[in-house]
């Protein structure tokens, strides 16, 4: 949709209101004129393929299902060239396999050591796997990685099937692993602040 | 270390007075002899570009740098995946606070996307009165802000590896600084109606990676800009055009390249980027999760790893500062690897999350030294040494890494990576 001149003057307007602090992160105040009314409504129907991701509590998956058996020979041909046979890992990263390092001096932070929700691998895989083909495997199809890659982990057993209802249930185990951001984590010293001479902006 | 010389030298003279403007950090290979270069006492030629009329103008209508200038982008080690991949800026080379847009520095995860901006589009959705598709035309119509906001990765500086033979590119080059243009967040938001209960937005790329990470509404509304702009121009392909999302003072791996989805909801979607990646490892094997915010932190630019000192006589240390939490309040610098430490000056415009250089006139006696920063920013917080940083965080939490950092000078001269 092209603007036409009679729209812009008013942005411009404001514009220049907002540019008296160019470096401030204050927000714009309204521009007295009302919604700008740009833009088409969004209907569902629209977003339909765009509306990809999953949350971990499952909202957001699709139907289908797939099973570990199915996932065993879609990951040989799919995966396995980049993440090891096993997903042990190759040119891309390892998969499987070091739980109980995360507080050793040497981690190894795989779906099964680190991750915190199950979720996350079928989103994961769902937009941007394979590297060379993102967004080209079938919900099935996803599921069934899905189900393998936590099956080589220890986390699902051989005759596994997930689906949108089972998947959001794994439970990984390093889901409770994560905690809030808390820094500042060291001591400041304020007091060590230095005087310091400043030039004058041109 | 002669990574960012691309070419061969052309004129030896001029080439050589190149290397001494940047500090002869890329000086050693590839340099001819100088047989043309003028020695002390000469007296001075009037050279063949004064005897001519040179170039039109316009030529080429969008200028490029002198062919003497020969800066780059570069990668620290050789990347598996070349799409997948981080480029540093050779801050060692620039003057100033503004990265030029071809130098900001790259980070992808499945490449650089060829996006034709009349197909683009932008949608958001999700907990919001009017979900909205808006094209780049609607974008741009749309109240816009500009403001100067450093982008740095929070991968940058690594904690462990550090080499001597590192330059500055290698261990801060994922650090840039630009006027980005664009909407503010905040008046999309505003526009589209913020049901209640909302508290995180899920912003999403169209590259290959389908690129995507949460963002707390009140961050989204302290002064992130869906930005088309950068330094005036519209965005470079490797800077997300025709969108991107800007969130100031935050990793890097926030501001979303290649905009095409907002999705606002009432918790955070734990995507691979927020849970795999871009968490912080702790030494009992918890790991701190959304640690956005960049500390304080800032770097000697000049002298810096790989220059060589000529001659002993006067410097200026030359450096930058920055902070995620408002603006840099002050900087010291010293010579002596911490044992004193003297105030630098500050080169305003101060700005809030926004690079700042810093300045120190030295006379180098001809001995070693050992060149360190330390920032402070407007919340009294200082720049920590790294070993307060690895007592709390030890060695294993990989991103955000502010800890005091600096340069050897040898007693011949040499400036290498102080580890």
């Amino acid at each position: 949709m092209r603007f036409s001149g009679l729209g812009l003057l008013p942005c411009l307007m404001v514009t220049g209101a907002a540019l008296a602090d160019p470096s401030g992160p204050v927000s714009l105040p309204g521009n007295g004129l009302g919604p700008l009314a740009i833009g088409q409504p969004a209907s569902q129907r629209i977003l339909a393929l765009w509306d990809i991701d999953v949350r971990a509590d499952g909202q957001g998956l699709p139907a289908g299902h797939g099973s570990v058996r199915q996932g065993e020979a879609l990951f040989g041909a799919r995966c396995a060239a980049c993440h090891g046979a096993q997903g042990e890992g190759a040119s891309a990263d390892r998969l499987v396999g070091g739980q109980g390092s995360l507080a050793t001096g040497k981690p190894v932070r795989t779906v099964g050591s680190f991750w915190p929700h199950a979720t996350t691998l079928f989103d994961y895989i769902r937009r941007a796997m394979p590297y060379d083909a993102p967004q080209s495997l079938s919900a099935d199809e996803t599921y069934a990685l899905s189900a393998y890659i936590l099956h080589l982990n220890g986390i699902l057993p051989e005759e596994a099937e997930l689906d949108a209802a089972s998947l959001p249930k794994v439970r990984l185990p390093n889901r409770d692993g994560f905690t809030a951001n808390i820094r500042p984590d060291v001591p400041a010293h304020a007091s060590q602040a230095p005087l310091t001479g400043i030039t004058a902006p041109r | 270390m002669s990574f960012d010389i691309m070419r061969e030298p052309r004129r030896s003279s001029s080439r050589r007075g190149f290397l001494r403007l940047a500090g002869g950090a890329a000086g050693g290979i590839g340099i001819a002899s100088a047989a043309q270069a003028l020695d002390a006492g000469d007296p001075l030629a009037v050279p063949e570009w004064s005897r001519t009329p040179g170039a039109p103008s316009a030529s080429p209508p969008y200028g490029r740098p002198s062919p003497y200038e020969v800066l780059g982008r570069k990668s620290r080690t050789p990347p598996t995946f070349p799409g997948a991949a981080s480029t540093g800026t050779p801050l060692q080379h620039l003057h100033g606070i503004i990265t030029p847009n071809g130098l900001h520095f790259e980070r992808h995860h499945a490449g650089v996307p060829a996006i034709d901006p009349e197909r683009h589009r932008l949608a958001i959705h999700g907990l919001v009165e009017r979900p909205l598709v808006l094209t780049m035309d609607d974008l741009v119509r749309m109240p816009s802000v500009s403001r100067i906001h450093f982008l740095e990765c929070s991968g940058n500086t690594p904690w462990l590896g550090a080499k001597p033979t590192w330059t500055l590119q290698d261990s801060h080059g994922l650090l840039s600084c630009a006027e980005w243009t664009g909407v503010e967040l905040a008046t999309l938001l505003d526009e589209v109606g913020v049901k209640p209960g909302a508290a995180w937005i899920l912003a999403e790329g169209a590259d290959a990676a389908g690129m995507t990470r949460s963002i707390p509404l009140d961050l989204a509304r302290d002064g992130a800009i869906l930005a088309y702009a950068q330094n005036g121009e519209r965005l470079r392909p490797e800077q997300g055009y025709p969108l991107r999302l800007f969130v100031p003072g935050v990793e890097g791996n926030l501001s979303i390249k290649w905009l095409r989805r907002l999705k606002v909801g009432d918790q955070p979607f734990q995507t691979r980027e927020e849970t795999s990646k871009y968490t912080d490892l702790m030494p009992d094997g918890s790991a701190r999760q959304f640690t956005f915010a960049m500390e304080a932190k800032s770097v000697i630019t000049s002298p810096s790893g790989g220059e060589q000192l000529r001659s002993p006589g006067f410097r200026e240390i030359r450096g930058l500062a920055w902070t995620g939490r408002g603006r840099i309040a002050g900087v010291e610098v010293s010579t002596d690897g911490g044992a004193h430490w003297q105030a630098a000056v500050l080169e305003g415009p101060i700005l809030p999350r926004c690079l700042t250089r810093f300045r120190l006139p030295w006379r180098w006696e001809g001995g070693p030294a050992h060149l360190l920063s330390r920032a402070t920013d407007e919340t009294g917080y200082v720049q920590p040494p790294r070993e307060a940083l690895l007592s709390v965080r030890g060695t294993q939490s990989f991103y955000h890494n502010n800890a005091i950092a600096g340069w050897r000078v040898a007693a011949g001269g040499n400036v290498s990576h102080a580890v």
